[in-house]
């Protein structure tokens, strides 16, 4: 039995003129402990997608199991980084981590949630800014926090929107190898969504490209056979990473053409000249 | 060096960014700068006041020469030229019985502010006398069961203020107590906020005389039986009803446009509906309700007065008006000082609510 198995899922967002179908037909089987990536361009229903998988919203027909029972509402068995750190900027950093915590064990002691706040505030280096708010960090000290906030309610599946989408490149690398670190630690399931081939690449065992919206569907997998833990310096010599990396991006690259609005129309400009001020 | 930054903290907070200049000259060494926004700041405020002075006694100076000239001339048509030299003389030697009763000058205006320090310090001495004198018979009549017998003199203009402070203050706790929960209520709620719309809609716009009307209605008939003081009941829950819809239509508002992140986060963390309100929605909805309630502090004070000089509750409304009722020589510079200490309230009222607004809000950018 798969553990997260998507079968002919479509949404869609109903509004005034009768709704566009962002998602049609997305058929997606993730094994335990697999690390899958979707890429695809920005507005092609990425963020949808994460959102059924997780709970958020239901799809319009279709369904989403995980672990073989359909997803109905959120659980703490999937953790969720969005795409926008999303932390309440009125609670310090300890706060924010605290109020997941306290919700993923309510049978805990206060002192034991405490120290696991603690484990993993130090597990992304923030142990410093613990009492800080969210305004006094960095872009990326803030993405490191919604990354602990997520992982210290001890999910089983990570799903990730865009994490690191908003991140300067250095951060960036940091990040995916801290993501990786704790992925690698007790083999969870990790599904990422990025709009970064290079990064699908390095993090995932399987990419599978997302093809534009509206109408979205997923397109072929592509498998990813490079042994781990990956090096990015000689990741750039890989052959199996060239070939990937080109095949996807040529996929992309086609999808993208067709995507391309092609308009017939021609417009008739009208005869002007520049009017002369001289009397 | 640390010292100033803090004091700079402190004044920007309260909203008191333009005493800046004065500290940055005063601690630290002054730069070219720093004089410069220290002319701009500081010395053009005081020149602009001076300003206001001078057409002030300007204007006060030409409504008095204008009503002396009427009254000259009356007396002139009325009863000829020696009555209308008498007249003359008379205004010019500053007699109390012929002064023309117009705007008073600043000069006026600050003596009778003085007049009415002194007046306090005169009603204070005979009420602490009054104490004394009475406190030994208050405590047999309460040993008897009997009401111990109170100070029943001509309150002072500042025991007035003190009046006006704890009527507004009665007000603004009702508006909070009623329009914060009923606010969080329909924020929450589509069906409640689009059926009680109309009803905030309508009452919204009613003119405090009328919130007063009703209120007197409503509170005459409620304590009939008993013959305590009704007055400051009904002025304090008419200000209260009629400063309560800024809190309620922003504590509505923010409430219901909770940023959906934040939403979704206690929709992943798997919050309760007690949870969701207390830990999320009521904390990112704050800044708008403390706006909210800066706004009905504002329009509390500013329709307390005319509540009082209706509901005849005493404070500086019915002060203003039994001046105005008075017409002795110095009513009218008592009416501009009232004028003055009510600006003046109003003003550090809206600087007390801009600092707690300020320790409450956030940017809405700064989680995300």
């Amino acid at each position: 039995m798969a553990y997260l198995e998507l079968k002919n899922v479509c949404k869609t967002y109903e509004d005034a003129s009768g709704g566009t179908e962002v998602l049609s037909n997305i058929n997606l089987t993730i094994e335990e402990g697999e690390f899958v990536a979707i890429v695809g361009f920005t507005g092609s229903g990425k963020t949808t997608l994460v959102n059924l998988i997780n709970g958020l919203i239901k799809p319009t027909s279709g369904e989403v199991l995980f672990k073989g029972v359909p997803v109905t509402d959120t659980s703490h068995e999937r953790g969720v980084i969005f795409q926008n750190y999303s932390l309440l900027p009125w609670l310090t950093v300890g706060q924010n981590v605290y109020m997941a915590v306290k919700e993923a064990f309510p049978k805990e002691s206060k002192e034991k949630l405490q120290a696991i706040v603690k484990d993993y505030v130090a597990m992304v280096s923030l142990s410093p800014a613990i009492n800080k708010k969210p305004k006094e960090l960095s872009g990326g000290m803030r993405q490191r926090v919604a990354v602990a906030r997520a992982l210290a309610m001890n999910p089983e599946m990570i799903i990730m929107d865009e994490p690191l989408g908003a991140l300067d490149a250095l951060t960036r690398g940091n990040l995916q190898d801290e993501i990786l670190n704790i992925w690698s630690k007790d083999k969870r399931t990790a599904l990422l969504i990025t709009n970064d081939v290079d990064e699908g690449i390095y993090m995932a065992d399987r990419i599978i490209p997302l093809k534009p919206g509206p109408n979205a569907t997923l397109g072929p997998e592509f498998k990813i056979n490079i042994e781990r833990p990956r090096d990015k310096t000689s990741l750039n010599d890989n052959e199996t990473y060239k070939k990937n990396r080109n095949a996807i991006i040529e996929y992309l690259m086609d999808i993208g053409d067709q995507r391309k609005s092609v308009s017939n129309e021609t417009y008739e400009l009208l005869e002007i000249s520049p009017k002369s001020f001289v009397a | 060096m640390k010292q100033s930054i803090t004091l700079n903290k402190i004044t920007q907070l309260m909203g008191f960014g333009f005493l800046k200049p004065i500290t940055a000259l005063f601690t630290g060494k002054p730069q070219k700068e720093d004089v410069v926004n220290f002319l701009k700041k500081i010395v053009v405020p005081i020149l602009s006041i001076l300003l206001f002075l001078g057409v002030w006694q300007g204007g006060s100076t030409a409504l008095f020469n204008k009503e002396a000239n009427y009254k000259i001339e009356k007396a002139l048509a009325d009863q000829g030229q020696a009555a209308a030299d008498e007249m003359r003389a008379c205004i010019a030697s500053g007699e109390i019985s012929c002064q023309p009763n117009t705007l008073p000058s600043p000069s006026q205006v600050w003596a009778s502010f003085k007049t009415l320090l002194e007046d306090h310090k005169i009603i204070s001495a005979d009420k602490l006398a009054f104490k004394e004198k009475t406190a030994a018979m208050n405590e047999k009549r309460i040993a008897a069961g009997k009401e111990p017998i109170t100070y029943t003199g001509r309150p002072s203009f500042v025991d007035q203020i003190f009046t006006s402070l704890k009527t507004v203050f009665a007000g603004f706790l009702l508006a909070l107590l009623i329009a914060v929960p009923i606010g969080v209520v329909i924020g929450l709620s589509t069906t409640l906020r689009s059926s009680f719309n109309w009803l905030i809609q309508i009452f919204k716009p009613v003119s405090p005389v009328v919130w007063l009307l009703l209120v007197f209605m409503i509170v005459k008939t409620l304590t009939k039986d008993s013959n305590s003081d009704s007055a400051f009941i009904i002025s304090f829950i008419s200000v209260g009803l009629c400063s309560m819809w800024a809190t309620l239509v922003n504590t509505a508002m923010g409430v219901s446009s909770v940023d959906k992140d934040y939403i979704n986060v206690a929709k992943v963390l798997k919050l309760g509906p007690m949870q969701k309100v207390f830990k999320v929605i009521l904390p990112s909805s704050l800044p708008l309700i403390f706006t909210g309630l800066r706004i009905t502090l504002s329009v509390a004070w500013m329709v307390l007065i005319a509540i009082e000089l209706l509901a005849q509750s005493p404070g500086l409304g019915s002060f203003v008006w039994e001046e105005f009722q008075n017409g002795a020589i110095d009513s009218n510079s008592k009416i501009i000082v009232a004028m003055f200490v009510i600006g003046i309230i109003g003003f550090l009222l809206d600087r007390i609510m801009l600092t707690i607004q300020n320790m409450v809000s956030f940017n809405k950018n700064e989680g995300v």
